[in-house]
């Protein structure tokens, strides 16, 4: 189980409390956690990723492991920690954005 | 006895004002969307209870939330604003070509008698429609086609589409305004577009008189004669009596022609009122003092309306959206200011009561009259 831990902003949007679980099939990368969530929380969409370049937007990190993970390749495997939900994967409102 | 709702969109969350018609002791709800920027919350004429807002954000684009039970509780619609075909280009404020955009929803105009329609103006400027109550969002594409667009340029705002006006008397005939591209008006439902600016004279342009790159701030009309058009420009309060062909200047005794909104009082098609701001730089009323300008003729003789809004040490500025009337009788008058107050008047502009006076930056005010 994939742990995903969003901004406030997004999780009054999401309706959600607490850290999201979701469930990811195949390999554990960015897209595949963004998808799961997205698809979960259609109301996200939008909101982390172009609609339709699915690039992320230019105020938003992703962390995961106390690793910025922002710039890599959205196909990259991520740590085993955050595929085994030792560690949750960070989406972050940047410094700069509000 | 009837009711009025005010809506009001902030720099930080929207709010909604409520009163019974005489307007006296107000109930405030928000902030709704707290955090976000809000820069339009509107009602549908069709049905009351259906309220649409644009909610954005420099960390998470755009979102439309809408409400079915008159600003009690909301829930997200579509956000996808995609450009018909290859964008293209428009101008960069340094003269360059530069892509088409989408950066934000300024304005949301529900349609008149459906209210799963509603059009929404956009910045990099074009406008889109939703038929199915938000779910999804079309681009009328026919008004960056328009053949000008290349040439658009944004004002200090961005390049935005701020204002919709639907003709009650004709659903094919609408008119919108950008900044700083000017007036536009399709009488085909907005497959095709002309250029509306035949009048407007704007220093600030190469050719002060040319069809396009005038900085429109606001139009308004009177849904009673609806070929009368208002205009407050950059610079200019505008007239037009030919539906846009041709514009003629009524700023007439006003202390400064510089200002964002203008609006039309709602039983009296020649009853306008403005906010004078000092100049384009300076963005506050002229000597500190707070005043609303009405002209009962149509323009050109204004009066100053200062009765209960600051006559000293006032310098905030009304957005071009922050103004709106209801359709009691007499007719009330509300706008909101950058420093977060909301002023009302039951009695046509005579007199002013803040409503709140400490809210952020309103981006917005609309007003609903509820039976």
């Amino acid at each position: 189980m994939i742990h995903v831990v969003l901004p406030a902003h997004l999780k009054t949007l999401a309706g959600v409390d607490a850290v999201v679980e979701l469930d990811v099939e195949g390999p554990v990368t960015q897209r595949a956690i963004l998808d799961a969530l997205e698809a979960r929380f259609p109301m996200l969409r939008g909101t982390i990723r172009d609609h339709a370049t699915r690039e992320r937007r230019a105020f938003l990190r992703f962390f995961a492991c106390a690793e910025d993970w922002s710039h890599a390749s959205p196909d990259a495997l991520l740590p085993e920690a955050v595929a085994s939900g030792a560690e949750p994967f960070l989406v972050v409102g940047a410094v700069a954005g509000g | 006895m009837s009711r009025v709702r005010v809506l009001v969109g902030t720099k930080k969350g929207a709010f909604v004002l409520n009163s019974d018609g005489t307007r006296r002791e107000w109930d405030v709800s928000g902030p709704h969307f707290a955090g976000w920027e809000v820069y339009h919350v509107k009602g549908s004429p069709a049905d009351p209870d259906r309220i649409w807002a644009s909610q954005c954000s420099g960390w998470f684009g755009q979102v439309i939330p809408r409400s079915d039970d008159g600003g009690k509780t909301w829930g997200p619609v579509g956000n996808e604003f995609a450009y018909q075909g290859v964008p293209g280009t428009h101008q960069w404020y340094d003269g360059t070509p530069h892509p088409w955009e989408f950066k934000r929803v300024w304005h949301l105009e529900p349609s008149l008698d459906d209210p799963d329609t509603v059009y929404a103006g956009v910045e990099d400027a074009a406008l889109f429609r939703s038929s199915d109550a938000g779910a999804t969002w079309e681009e009328l594409a026919g008004l960056r086609g328009h053949g000008s667009g290349p040439h658009w340029q944004p004002g200090a705002g961005g390049l935005c589409l701020h204002t919709i006006l639907l003709d009650p008397s004709d659903p094919r005939r609408i008119y919108i305004a950008i900044s700083a591209a000017g007036a536009f008006r399709t009488v085909d439902g907005g497959d095709t577009w002309q250029a509306i600016n035949k009048g407007l004279v704007s220093q600030y342009i190469p050719d002060p008189t040319a069809e396009v790159g005038h900085c429109v701030h606001r139009i308004a009309l009177h849904p009673a004669r609806p070929n009368v058009l208002y205009m407050q420009k950059h610079w200019d309060v505008m007239r037009s009596d030919d539906g846009g062909d041709s514009w003629h200047e009524v700023s007439g005794n006003l202390p400064s022609d510089f200002g964002f909104p203008i609006e039309v009082h709602a039983h009296e098609p020649d009853t306008v009122y403005v906010v004078p701001i000092k100049s384009d730089s300076e963005h506050y009323p002229p000597e500190g003092k707070l005043r609303v300008y009405r002209s009962r003729t149509g323009g050109d003789e204004w009066e100053p309306l200062t009765r209960g809004l600051p006559q000293e040490d006032c310098y905030v500025n009304i957005l071009r959206d922050g103004m709106a009337v209801d359709s009691l009788d007499p007719c009330g008058v509300y706008f909101g200011t950058t420093g977060g107050q909301v002023y009302g008047s039951a009695d046509e502009g005579d007199s002013w009561t803040p409503i709140v006076r400490d809210l952020p930056p309103v981006l917005s005010v609309e007003v609903q009259t509820l039976p």
